[in-house]
């Protein structure tokens, strides 16, 4: 005979527990010692941030538009921080020396950078197809209105094509079964010839400076045509982020193309050479970095030591003497004739610098995944890119998102560092604005100014890091 | 829908033929001149103390283990350094493991789907199907779109026979895949083995559970210090062994069964 069994039901949680007066007990005044803390930390706020407020918002000075405006001399002049001094020189802090006239070029990449990063970091706004057709048209719009006919054409180019290219596959007009080289081979011809088409065009149309260049990105951009299926528009847009947009953003900055008056690099500074020598580097050092760190696990002694005596050397040198030897060393080993750009090579320096330790961080992160997964995969018939792509690096990725985010961090801040080869990023620009003999004495403004678009732009990388973190977290077992 | 291979279809009906194989890690030699063949839709079952060897063995027959010495030929195709008769005898053999192995960052689905569509080619809509087709099978389609993470032990276990058998594999080696499973979820596991085995598939097993080898199993082998102690059918094997460590490890078996 067994007797019934009925599980006890489920009761709430202590009323102490609960509610704000709750938490207040828990996290603030648990003992005597916390409650002191807590008074002491309250203590220091009050005395700390009132001055700060004071001087930044309420006793400052936002209006004029000369020195004159936050005289110390004369008796009504405010005693906090003068931002007049910002907004008068706002365009150098953006644009560096970049010419007046030419700056809408500046703002052109700017805002179809902008249009083109927001669905790819927020793609669950943009999951309905009818959102991203509006998207577009808004987009283009947003372009036609502020600068013209001509880029909206552009525009229209950069955000329809995506849909074109997403409805076709040449693997259903050309049936080959053959995987590799040989089902690769038709498409690739395909490609090339289409290559030559669009070369001859443009050439035709613009002249030979941009051609060769934009009919190489078409040959690159009609091999993803011949997998099985179409690609989604949404990876559409990754590849054109990827490929299209540094493009554009080289012809539209450097110009001497398409009737663009040619601009030379030390002209370039400010944010927008921040973000550029940012961007630039992120985007190449990530995948190099991933290249490395799959080199240094490699079972290939000739590759793994390769790998291993690039990243420990790179790693034993700071980035300042990277930047030196790329800007005072590389030159010297070049035939004279031949001349590297200064911020290209910097650029390099800086990617192949992080590209490093984001090896080692993603190594880390390699060696976190289970080797049940490598199996798992090897035992169904994955070879090793592949598995490598789908399985082990998807995992990896997510795993050392923090560290990456790090990484990441740093390479922003770290663009600074280019001033020290004659390059003027934000805060060397802000540096050039103090000694103007006209704005002596402003230092604490230039300098804050400085800090806090570092700060915003390194928080929200850092936000979006930890939103990435929370959607892609991964459970094992 | 589709169905598994007929084990009758070719002519040899030896599927898997090992012969002399040797194995060292490093210095211990941990397989010793192994021979051992196994027919199309035969299910042999390989026990043996930890250490004997047993998981070492089936794990060469796909060449997630590396042998040095004899030769291992796997539907005709013989396993060497080769990288495509590697791939090839992959395809082939399917393999379950003690940890499931999952693909943590796929859903349930995404974990079937993903092979079919990537090494054989095959379209989604059609993987797709085929995923809910065994799905079904190992009675778990409703959690087609749960992460592993949020599914119990023995359901991982199952979505892998699933994802196993959405490869079309013609022989399936299990490595104690029961082993790290809760006592109350071994039972479905075995279950869908059982059905698996009685589809005619050919299976490898090495496990603990001496229920399942008594009904299920053709033959079963028992390996200690890296060799083939005894082979023999469940009948023979279990009632009147031949080797005095047979007589040991099942009396230590049963021992254990009767206290646990």
């Amino acid at each position: 005979m067994t007797a019934k069994w009925t599980p006890k039901p489920s009761l709430p949680p202590p009323a102490l527990e609960k509610g704000i007066g709750g938490w207040i007990y828990k996290n603030l005044f648990s003992s005597p010692g916390n409650a002191v803390l807590t008074l002491l930390g309250a203590a220091l706020l009050l005395w700390a941030v009132p001055p700060v407020v004071r001087w930044a918002l309420l006793d400052a000075n936002w209006i004029g538009q000369s020195r004159s405006a936050c005289d110390p001399l004369s008796a009504d002049a405010p005693t906090g921080a003068c931002w007049v001094f910002i907004k008068v020189r706002l365009g150098l802090f953006v644009y560096g020396f970049y010419p007046d006239p030419e700056r809408w070029r500046v703002n052109i990449i700017f805002v179809v950078g902008a249009l083109a990063l927001w669905p790819l970091l927020a793609p669950t706004l943009f999951k309905h197809s009818r959102v991203q057709v509006v998207y577009s048209i808004a987009a283009v719009a947003v372009v036609l209105i502020l600068f013209g006919a001509k880029p909206a054409g552009a525009a229209l180019g950069f955000f329809g094509l995506p849909f074109l290219l997403a409805r076709i596959s040449l693997k259903k007009r050309l049936p080959t079964e053959a995987g590799g080289i040989k089902g690769i081979a038709p498409g690739a011809g395909l490609a090339l010839l289409g290559a030559l088409a669009v070369y001859g065009g443009l050439r035709w149309l613009l002249g030979p400076a941009p051609s060769g260049a934009i009919a190489t990105l078409a040959a690159l951009l009609c091999l993803p045509l011949i997998f099985a299926k179409p690609l989604s528009v949404m990876l559409w847009r990754g590849i054109f982020l990827f490929t299209v947009y540094p493009l554009f953003v080289f012809f539209m900055l450097v110009g001497g193309v398409l009737g663009l008056p040619h601009v030379e690099t030390h002209y370039w500074g400010g944010l927008f050479l921040t973000l550029v020598v940012a961007g630039s580097g992120m985007v190449t050092a990530l995948p190099i970095g991933i290249l490395l760190a799959l080199g240094r696990r490699s079972e290939m002694p000739v590759i793994k030591t390769l790998c291993v005596s690039f990243i420990e050397f790179v790693r034993g040198v700071p980035l300042v003497s990277v930047l030196f030897m790329a800007s005072v060393m590389f030159p010297l080993f070049l035939p004279e004739d031949v001349n590297v750009d200064k911020l290209l090579r910097a650029l390099v320096g800086i990617t192949f610098f992080y590209a490093a330790y984001m090896a080692e961080v993603i190594r880390g992160g390699l060696q976190a995944i289970p080797k049940g997964q490598y199996e798992a995969a090897q035992a169904l018939g994955w070879s090793y890119w592949k598995m490598m792509g789908l399985i082990i690096l998807p995992q990896t990725l997510r795993l050392v998102i923090p560290g990456l985010a790090n990484n990441f961090l740093s390479l922003l801040k770290d663009t600074t560092l280019v001033a020290v080869i004659g390059l003027l990023d934000l805060l060397g620009i802000a540096k050039a604005a103090m000694a103007d003999v006209e704005w002596l004495g402003f230092t604490k403004e230039a300098y804050v100014f400085a800090a806090a678009v570092f700060w915003t732009f390194c928080f929200g990388l850092s936000r979006y890091s930890v939103h990435l973190e929370k959607k892609y977290h991964v459970r094992y077992r | 829908m589709p169905t598994h291979t007929d084990p009758s279809s070719t002519d040899s009906p030896k599927i898997i033929v090992i012969s002399h194989l040797n194995k060292w890690f490093g210095e211990f030699h941990v397989l010793k001149d192994i021979n051992l063949a196994v027919d199309k839709g035969e299910k042999l079952v390989i026990c043996g103390p930890s250490g004997s060897g047993k998981s070492t063995l089936i794990r060469c027959i796909n060449r997630l283990e590396k042998h040095q010495q004899g030769q291992i030929i796997v539907d005709g195709i013989e396993l060497t350094n080769d990288v495509k008769h590697i791939d090839q005898v992959r395809r082939e053999v399917g393999m379950l493991f003690q940890n499931f192995n999952l693909f943590p960052h796929m859903t349930v689905l995404e974990n079937l789907t993903l092979s079919p569509v990537w090494i054989r080619k095959m379209p989604l809509k059609e993987a797709r199907e085929l995923a809910f087709h065994y799905l079904e099978r190992v009675k778990i389609p409703e959690l087609a779109d749960k992460y592993p993470g949020q599914c119990s032990g023995g359901q991982q276990q199952r979505v892998a026979i699933a994802r196993c058998l959405c490869m079309n594999p013609k022989v399936m080696l299990f490595d104690e895949p029961t082993s790290a499973l809760d006592p109350e979820m071994i039972k479905e596991v075995l279950d869908v083995m059982i059905d698996l085995a009685n589809s005619g598939m050919t299976m490898l097993c090495v496990t603990h559970e001496m229920g399942f080898a008594r009904t299920v199993a053709d033959r079963v082998v028992f390996m200690d210090g890296g060799e083939i102690v005894e082979e023999n059918d469940p009948e023979n094997f279990f009632n009147h062994p031949q080797s005095e460590r047979t007589v040991l490890f099942l009396s230590q078996i049963i021992s254990h069964e009767f206290k646990g």
